[in-house]
């Protein structure tokens, strides 16, 4: 385990490995937060890890922890916000509190909620947890960039089944309506929810036909190649005049080879044994 | 601001004139003014605004789930939206959208609750919205006001963005007769006290209140003497003018187009209850969905009228041994 450098490599080849490290310390972040919580949403933490990691860290988001709420910073939505711990551990890695602070998740009176929320903790843009929520506030606060002539951008990061509730198809037709190309959706395509494999649920695909159908640029891309996301997320809009969707393809518990691909991992909490083989298996230290 | 104001406004008016014009004069005058619409241009009364800004008004169709969540959006934006629609869909559809974008997040996100009560009559309890006042009270952060008038609904939206923060504002569309004078300002959280007296209290809101107005004026004849307060803000409440009430006459009749449980009679009852415990009669529509009948059909079925409060009053007063 060598020491990371603090800022991402100006080398393309290096800022892909950088990233991806990054992400593995957020991994290992979540996951100590879930063991030492007993609670918590590991599988999704994982699967979000290189993309939480590429949008705060390789310097797509515009974003200024010393300002949280800077008014022409580019919002990022964690629709799903059972992914919080992942999400809090890129927050604090970004610089907008300290990372000691990731110690108090889910302790009493704790800034870190189980699911994010803007009015404790900064950084965040809203109040998730309830599926099917991000997705219509990402479209208002593009709508709103618009209305004010403004340059920044919207992004929001859905999980797969949450894409079952009918309220993300409704901001769909509006985005594609106003054709808000401000807009990018990111969809954690881990292929598993709560009780089981997506496609046994409820079939998702074909998702990126149903989304080019409601107007939108769709793309497919490898959610865990940090070089193509970082490459995808810093040349958007997919297409002008239209809101764009990266169907990320990911691994529900990617990183750690236990709980990859299980659906008991949605929400499965690490023993201590378990988080010792992860941290074998990231090659990080967590550091807080 | 007088009871007689009632007797001779013979006049009736459409809150929903006044609500349009004060929207529209203050996206004129502030560039944050933004409106968001479910399709129905013509029951919100947005068809001049779309015309005047259509950059800043948004139709997302038949969809208040999206609805509310984009208005949650356009306040992150610092945009102010005044989110209108009927307030069955807004309230029923939209109720976790509610709690979670707005009341949870206190999103500056005004919500204009149009045709509530039984306005849509003949439609029937689909159309109607009697619950929404007991489901908006118990959300924290979001102030719940029913104006009375509309020079009452004009003052309150002007009031609503100066407010940071997620309001319900419910806009009457029964034509309704002024029970204030032009002079009125609106206060967050203060009842008003349209007639003092010294026997029974009637707190009532909307287009109860001039009802509650004539039914003191029927009860003063009877050699009753009634107070009348308009309690628009249902959240926050006016602790005072209710414990005042309990404390100085002998007893409440509250009286609300909207479900009997729940709304501001069961407000001022929580408050009684807990500081000055009083006879009460809570008038409106009682556990059930309403029988098919015009507005006014409906209201007079439900002893939702100026006699009704009357004889509730008359009622709890004989009760009380009086």
């Amino acid at each position: 385990m060598s020491e990371l450098p603090l800022e991402m490599p100006a080398a393309a080849a290096e800022r892909a490995d950088w990233l991806h490290r990054k992400a593995n310390w957020i991994r290992l972040s979540a996951m100590t937060m879930n063991h030492r919580a007993g609670l918590g949403h590991t599988g999704g933490d994982l699967s979000s890890a290189d993309m939480l990691a590429t949008l705060y860290l390789g310097g797509v988001l515009r974003v200024d922890p010393a300002e949280p709420h800077w008014p022409a910073r580019d919002r990022f939505i964690l629709s799903k916000g059972h992914g919080a711990a992942a999400f809090y551990s890129t927050l604090a890695a970004r610089g907008f509190f300290p990372a000691e602070r990731l110690r108090t998740y889910m302790e009493p009176l704790s800034m870190l909620n189980g699911h994010p929320d803007r009015n404790k903790l900064p950084g965040v843009e809203a109040n998730t947890g309830p599926l099917g929520h991000g997705l219509p506030i990402a479209v208002g606060a593009a709508l709103a960039a618009r209305m004010r002539h403004e340059p920044w951008r919207v992004f929001v990061m859905t999980g797969d089944g949450e894409l079952q509730e009918g309220s993300n198809w409704e901001a769909a037709m509006t985005a594609q309506h106003y054709g808000l190309d401000n807009l990018t959706v990111i969809v954690d395509r881990n292929r598993i929810q709560q009780g089981d494999f997506t496609e046994n649920t409820i079939r998702m695909e074909p998702l990126a036909a149903r989304f080019a159908a409601f107007g939108f640029a769709v793309e497919e891309i490898d959610g865990h190649d940090t070089g193509a996301l970082l490459e995808r997320f810093t040349h958007l809009p997919l297409e002008v005049g239209k809101p764009s969707c990266v169907i990320a393809r990911t691994v529900k518990g990617k990183g750690v080879s236990f709980a990859e691909n299980q659906p008991a991992w949605h929400h499965g909490v690490p023993t201590a044994e378990q988080l010792a083989a992860a941290t074998q298996e990231l090659d990080v230290e967590v550091g807080w | 601001m007088s009871g007689t104001a009632n007797q001779l406004a013979a006049q009736l008016f459409d809150c929903r004139d006044a609500y349009m014009s004060v929207l529209e004069e203050m996206a004129a005058a502030d560039m944050r003014v933004c409106a968001v619409a479910n399709d129905s241009l013509s029951s919100a009364k947005l068809k001049n605004f779309k015309t005047k800004f259509p950059e800043r008004f948004v139709n997302v169709g038949i969809a208040e789930q999206n609805m509310v969540g984009v208005g949650a959006g356009l306040a992150n934006g610092g945009m102010v939206p005044y989110v209108c629609g009927a307030s069955c869909f807004l309230t029923a559809r939209a109720m976790e959208q509610v709690k979670v974008d707005l009341a949870y997040t206190r999103a500056n996100v005004k919500l204009c609750a149009m045709s509530p009560g039984m306005a849509y009559g003949q439609l029937g309890p689909t159309h109607h919205s009697i619950e929404d006042l007991a489901w908006m009270r118990v959300l924290p952060n979001l102030a719940v006001v029913v104006p009375a008038d509309s020079i009452e609904t004009a003052a309150v939206m002007r009031y609503s963005l100066i407010h940071e923060g997620p309001m319900f504002l419910r806009i009457g569309r029964t034509p309704a007769p002024s029970v204030h004078d032009d002079s009125y300002e609106f206060k967050l959280g203060k009842a008003v006290k349209l007639r003092d007296g010294r026997d029974v209290t009637l707190i009532a809101n909307g287009l109860l209140v001039s009802k509650a107005l004539d039914a003191a004026q029927a009860l003063e004849a009877r050699g009753v003497s009634a107070r009348v307060l308009n309690m628009s803000t249902i959240k926050p409440l006016d602790r005072e003018a209710i414990v005042d009430a309990a404390r100085d006459t002998h007893g409440i009749v509250t009286a609300e187009e909207a479900l009997a449980t729940g709304g501001l009679g069961g407000a001022v009852a929580e408050i009684v209850a807990h500081e000055h415990p009083t006879r009460m009669r809570m008038l409106g529509v009682p556990d059930t969905f309403a029988p098919t009948g015009t507005a006014e059909f409906l209201l007079e079925h439900f002893g939702l009228t100026a006699a009704g409060i009357e004889s509730a009053a008359i009622d709890l007063l004989r009760k009380e041994g009086r």
